[in-house]
């Protein structure tokens, strides 16, 4: 029922600043539609200060200042209407944040607030969204418990349909699986890699093999720059510059 | 050898600490358990006497009642809540998500905390000054409830905000990537994941207003006057809607007999008047705790 979408995203030339802080260096990035970009590196490089810019997050930081151009298709991103750009661009988070209601109403809550709909296409909804992310039949007899009374790894696969609900064209992951044990993170890797088919996937992550098995562009940041973009396969076995190679071989990192 | 022995004397430090710390917690309960009961127990023979409880208080006669005063310290303690609840709430709002850090806040967080240790006595004072002879509104219930309503908006500001501050990031984060409006988060997701602390936090500022002499003595008088639940006419003195009445609540009336009290009975009043009073404050607490867990539970419920 959802449609398919292939929405590239790019960052041109892009500057961000924390008051003084130079945190990204002019970033020139392109996150192809239907493909999983990886953003890897070490702590405090600005992956996730580059994927909060996607969808403006940063937007109320204080003192926070993006310079350059970024894009989605062929929109810049300044052109769109902050609260729209959020509903066309999911994000995901570290930590599994399923809001304090119920499975049902997690699901639609962003639906919800784009005005009244029949509760008919909202139970659809819930139901092709949970299959979707693989939820559904464990948690079809229970919509109306809460979303915090699941497990780590149910609640991010939660999040993900809350994200999906609102049919987005880019879905950003923050290290989706850091806090989640390994079952849950394969069957999030699974998703992800599916979601791919129709959405444009950009996920940071801080483990290698991860970067390797699910994505079609790896880019690997240190201190703020881009060092290093290019298809997987090829970056992370021939690297062209040495810093990549240190941090893919754990010299340093 | 020497780190066997290092890790024995640890273990055998941890032990006294343990026998220490348990030792003072028994001591604080075992007084606080002997007030309770002492207070309860000297006064046990009036909590279920109605004539007590329903009855009018007397200036010259034994058996006299505390009737006007448990309705009047009821009454004050609603209208105080209705005034002090939604202004702190605002307040609270305000300061945890709205506000940027900078002087504006700091200033807003140091008047709050300077205000919610501002003794109650001199909260007293300032209604009696402002309120009571500069508006002249006399002694009133209204004079009252807002000498109680300076006295618990800071503490209830406080409470809420950092109910508030205490919700995770991530939640804040969430609401936001949804494309909802900090309004929208704030009200949809932020409240309810605080609520179970913002409603034991607002009972527990209720059982501190219950139970306030110094900011009425002044402010709400002295003197209760019988009151006449038929009464609709609220100029009347004895209609106990009427909030331009004087109203002696529970806690001002031990202070009162106990202080110029001619009433034979007036141990008996004075010590029954103290059971009901910290009845009610143990109940405010329960029912404070029942329901703050009720509400997490709900929260996280299967
Ligand atoms: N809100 C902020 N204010 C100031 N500095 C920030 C803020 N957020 C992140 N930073 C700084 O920007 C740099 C990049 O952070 P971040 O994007 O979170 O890194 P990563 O996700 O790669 O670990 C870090 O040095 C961090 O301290
Ligand atoms: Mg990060």
């Amino acid at each position: 029922m959802m449609a398919g979408h292939s929405t590239s995203m790019g960052v041109e030339d892009v500057n961000l600043y924390y008051g003084d802080f130079h945190a990204l260096k002019d970033i020139t990035l392109d996150m192809p539609a239907n493909q999983i970009t990886a953003l890897i590196g070490p702590s405090g490089c600005g992956k996730s200060t580059l994927l909060r810019c996607l969808d403006r997050m940063n937007d109320r930081v204080q003192g926070c200042r993006v310079e350059g151009r970024i894009t989605l298709g062929d929109e810049d991103i300044k052109d769109i209407d902050p609260y729209d750009l959020r509903r066309r661009v999911g994000m995901v988070f570290q930590h599994p944040n399923p809001f304090p209601l119920t499975i049902y109403e997690n699901v639609v809550y962003g639906l919800r607030r784009q005005g009244r709909r029949p509760k008919s296409e909202l139970d659809g909804v819930v139901e092709s969204t949970l299959r979707r992310v693989g939820l559904w039949d464990e948690v079809k007899d229970k919509l109306k418990a809460s979303g915090l009374s699941l497990s780590g790894g149910q609640q991010q696969r939660l999040c993900i349909a809350r994200a999906l609900a609102v049919d987005p064209e880019v879905l950003l992951m923050d290290e989706p699986t850091s806090a989640l044990d390994p079952i849950s993170t394969s069957l999030v890797e699974e998703l992800a890699s599916e979601l791919a088919h129709d959405h444009t996937v950009v996920i940071v992550t801080h483990n290698m093999q991860q970067a390797a098995r699910i994505s079609n562009q790896t880019a690997f940041f240190y201190l703020g720059e881009l060092v290093e973009v290019g298809p997987t396969a090829e970056l992370f076995v021939r690297p062209k510059k040495k810093q990549t190679e240190d941090y893919l071989t754990g010299r340093f990192g | 050898m020497a780190s066997s022995s290092a890790s024995a004397r640890a273990r055998r430090q941890d032990h006294i600490a343990t026998g220490v710390l348990t030792a003072i917690v028994a001591v604080i309960c075992v007084a606080l358990v002997a007030i309770v009961v002492y207070i309860v127990g000297s006064g046990a023979g009036k909590l279920f006497d109605v004539s007590f409880l329903t009855g009018k208080p007397q200036q010259f006669k034994a058996g006299g009642g505390i009737g006007p005063e448990l309705f009047n310290s009821f009454y004050l303690l609603v209208l105080t809540l209705l005034l002090s609840l939604p202004l702190s709430l605002g307040a609270a709002i305000y300061l945890a998500e709205y506000a940027h850090e900078g002087p504006v806040t700091t200033a807003a967080k140091t008047i709050i905390e300077t205000l919610s240790s501002l003794p109650s006595i001199v909260v007293g004072l300032f209604g009696m000054l402002f309120f009571v002879l500069q508006l002249g509104w006399g002694f009133s219930i209204m004079s009252g409830a807002l000498a109680l309503t300076m006295f618990n908006l800071p503490i209830l500001t406080r409470v809420i905000q950092q109910a508030l501050e205490a919700v995770p990031r991530d939640q804040r984060d969430a609401g936001l990537a949804l494309g909802l409006t900090r309004w929208e988060t704030t009200i949809h997701i932020l409240i309810p994941s605080a609520m179970p602390a913002i409603v034991t936090g607002v009972i527990l500022s209720a059982g501190r207003v219950f139970g306030e002499a110094a900011a009425l003595i002044y402010t709400a008088g002295q003197s209760a006057p019988m009151l006449d639940f038929t009464n609709f006419d609220l100029s009347s003195a004895s209609c106990p809607w009427n909030v331009w009445r004087p109203a002696e609540t529970l806690a001002v009336h031990i202070w009162k007999i106990n202080s110029e009290g001619v009433v034979p009975d007036l141990a008996a009043v004075s010590s029954g008047t103290a059971a009901v009073l910290m009845v009610c404050i143990l109940a405010f607490n329960i029912i404070a705790r029942i329901v703050g867990r009720r509400l997490e539970r709900r929260l996280t419920a299967e």
